[in-house]
């Protein structure tokens, strides 16, 4: 087990190294130059204060001692300012993942726990009423789009309760009920989608288990019915579904980053979308590194409790 | 010679028996919006006449015979709208999975057929996209881009274009590795003669599969994006920044709200639905990873 650690975390080292370059590339290789931005329509700024501004914001130079200051800084938790406000890139970058994650771990848990009981029945109850509906409506969650499922759940707390989610950030230290309820109906539009994947994969790899001759031979020992799905059947069914959550992070990132605006949520969406439109390198880069980092460091995460689960896999 | 039940069952699926294989309900549900969704796009302005960008005096209108689905903050019609969204939505999807069938086909051919260093460099490329939520990277390059439709179409594009990559390397890989294609390269048969003979049709209803699977996802995406602002600009009318707009009156008229989301929905249900048929009939190996249909009989 720890050598299977081990290879992973090794693993995933040259990849995140990689991801960093190509982000850096990517940011430079696309059209649109702070400096011109900056300039805006200042016919007058000569390629002189042009020189000396890319100079003083770290933009001069070859390509290869750029990435070199920078990675050797984010290596040492320096992600440079802010080149609108001189604010430190860490703080902006960290409080914005800090409140992505909380939606992504909350819509994750209402994903899991609803999604999960879901494809049981629908494998359980085959060919039923019960297995069309879920189906169907699996189906139909992979196909609603998180932000207009945001704006009706507003619109129908608004007008059946007359509540609307407060709009400006509460932080789960000062307030951790007003967070929560602000939290809630985001989480729940962005985790409908995993939801419909959860209990698809259930569901699938559910009806494998339940043919399988263990099953059998339990059920005709006399176990239970319900003892062999919950005891037998499930904890099998599950281990597949593990490897899906390490992809769902990364599409609930997504998501999150779209309806954040829609919730006044400062995360990562907020964030990058300010700094693109600003032309903001340093945010941009540090911005999409963090998210590549997570969503890596999560996947190494689901490798690890994969081994633990299936001991098979971390032998070899 | 058949048994009772054999005819039973023949009796049984004699109602569109014509359609083969390709009778299988779900599929053909999700044909048949996609088809309903081609119908509109191409013939609804011929036949709902109104002007997408007429600006009127009736605004916040809700739905009636004069406009089924209102008129919205200009008094325009909300029907002609989304009529015209069907539009740029078909065009989306097109332009964009085409962008990403081509460069991935093209990639995952010389990765799986020539291995070696050009596979390692290729997939390599393909494992840095992998390592981004395919969203966050389509927002970034379409931001970088400048925010319009053009730039929206081609950040989706090289997003979902390792997608197809990896798949087509995948299937070059096992069919190069069959008794037939390596008799067949022994018996001296050139690269190209190998790719047409054996590699293409083996790929072909993979690849199917995941054109119906991935217009859903570029259609969403656009959407997404024309909601943050980075893809179709207004005035011109796409579902997603139908919504965007409409977020801001929702207290005067919800409905500006509620038709350009089921329109995007309706869509996307239309190809999921299609694109899960496709795997039923064409490829039950494809197995479980979207789709959830049992892959043994």
């Amino acid at each position: 087990m720890v050598s299977y650690t081990l290879r992973r975390i090794a693993f995933a080292i040259p990849t995140l190294i990689i991801v960093s370059i190509g982000i850096f590339l990517l940011v430079r290789l696309l059209p649109g130059d702070i400096i011109d931005i900056l300039f805006g329509g200042d016919q007058t700024a000569s390629e002189e204060v042009k020189q000396q501004a890319r100079e003083q914001l770290g933009l001069d130079g070859s390509y290869a001692e750029q990435y070199w200051n920078w990675i050797s800084g984010v290596v040492q938790g320096d992600f440079g300012f802010s080149l609108r406000n001189a604010e430190p890139v860490s703080n902006i970058v960290f409080d914005a993942m800090t409140v992505t994650l909380e939606l992504v771990i909350l819509a994750l848990l209402i994903a899991t726990i609803v999604g999960v009981p879901l494809g049981v029945l629908s494998a359980v109850k085959r060919d039923t009423g019960w297995d069309l509906g879920a189906r169907v409506g699996g189906l139909v969650g992979l196909s609603v789009p998180s932000f207009w499922l945001a704006t009706l759940l507003l619109l129908f707390t608004s007008r059946a309760f007359g509540w609307v989610p407060p709009l400006v950030y509460i932080s789960p230290f000062d307030d951790p009920v007003a967070n929560l309820s602000q939290f809630i109906l985001p989480a729940l539009s962005i985790s409908v989608f995993t939801m419909a994947i959860v209990m698809r994969m259930v569901r699938a790899t559910m009806l494998e288990v339940l043919g399988q001759d263990y099953v059998r031979t339990a059920r005709a020992k006399g176990v239970g019915r319900k003892t062999v799905v919950s005891k037998h059947a499930l904890r099998n069914a599950l281990i597949p579904v593990v490897t899906i959550i390490g992809f769902e992070i990364g599409v609930l990132i997504g998501g999150a980053a779209i309806i954040e605006t829609i919730f006044g949520l400062p995360g990562v969406g907020y964030v990058l979308l300010q700094a693109i439109f600003g032309r903001d390198y340093p945010v941009i880069q540090a911005m999409t590194l963090l998210i590549a980092f997570t969503f890596i460091f999560a996947n190494l995460l689901v490798d690890l409790l994969y081994g633990v689960l299936d001991p098979r896999i971390s032998q070899e | 010679m058949s048994t009772a039940a054999e005819s039973w069952g023949e009796t049984r699926q004699r109602r569109f028996a014509w359609l083969g294989k390709w009778r299988n309900p779900i599929g053909l549900a999700g044909a048949f919006i996609v088809l309903f969704n081609v119908l509109v796009a191409l013939l609804g302005p011929y036949l709902w006449t109104i002007d997408p960008d007429a600006i009127a005096y009736l605004r916040f209108e809700g739905p009636s015979w004069a406009h089924p689905m209102g008129t919205d903050e200009l008094g325009r019609d909300t029907l002609a709208r989304i009529i015209h969204g069907a539009w740029v939505s078909l065009q989306v999807g097109l332009i964009s999975v085409s962008i990403a069938f081509v460069g991935g086909v093209a990639f995952g051919l010389l990765a799986g057929y020539y291995k070696g260093i050009l596979d390692t460099v290729l997939m390599r490329i393909v494992d840095i996209m992998f390592s981004l939520p395919g969203i966050i990277l389509a927002i970034v390059i379409a931001g970088l881009l400048g925010p319009n439709r053009r730039n929206a179409m081609i950040a989706i594009g090289i997003v979902i274009l390792p997608a197809f990559a990896r798949v087509v390397r995948g299937a070059v890989l096992e069919v190069m590795g069959y008794p037939y294609t390596e008799s067949s390269r022994a018996l001296g048969a050139s690269g190209m003669r190998i790719m047409g003979k054996h590699v293409i049709p083996n790929i072909a209803a993979p690849l199917l599969v995941l054109v119906s699977v991935y217009l859903s996802v570029a259609i969403l995406a656009e959407a997404a994006l024309s909601f943050l602002g980075l893809g179709t600009q207004p005035p011109e009318a796409a579902w997603g920044s139908m919504l965007s707009t409409a977020r801001t009156y929702i207290d005067v008229q919800p409905w500006l709200s509620i038709f350009p989301g089921a329109a995007i929905m309706l869509v996307v249900l239309g190809f999921n639905l299609l694109g899960d048929g496709l795997r039923d009939i064409l490829d039950p190996r494809l197995g479980p990873t979207v789709g959830d249909t049992p892959t043994k009989k």
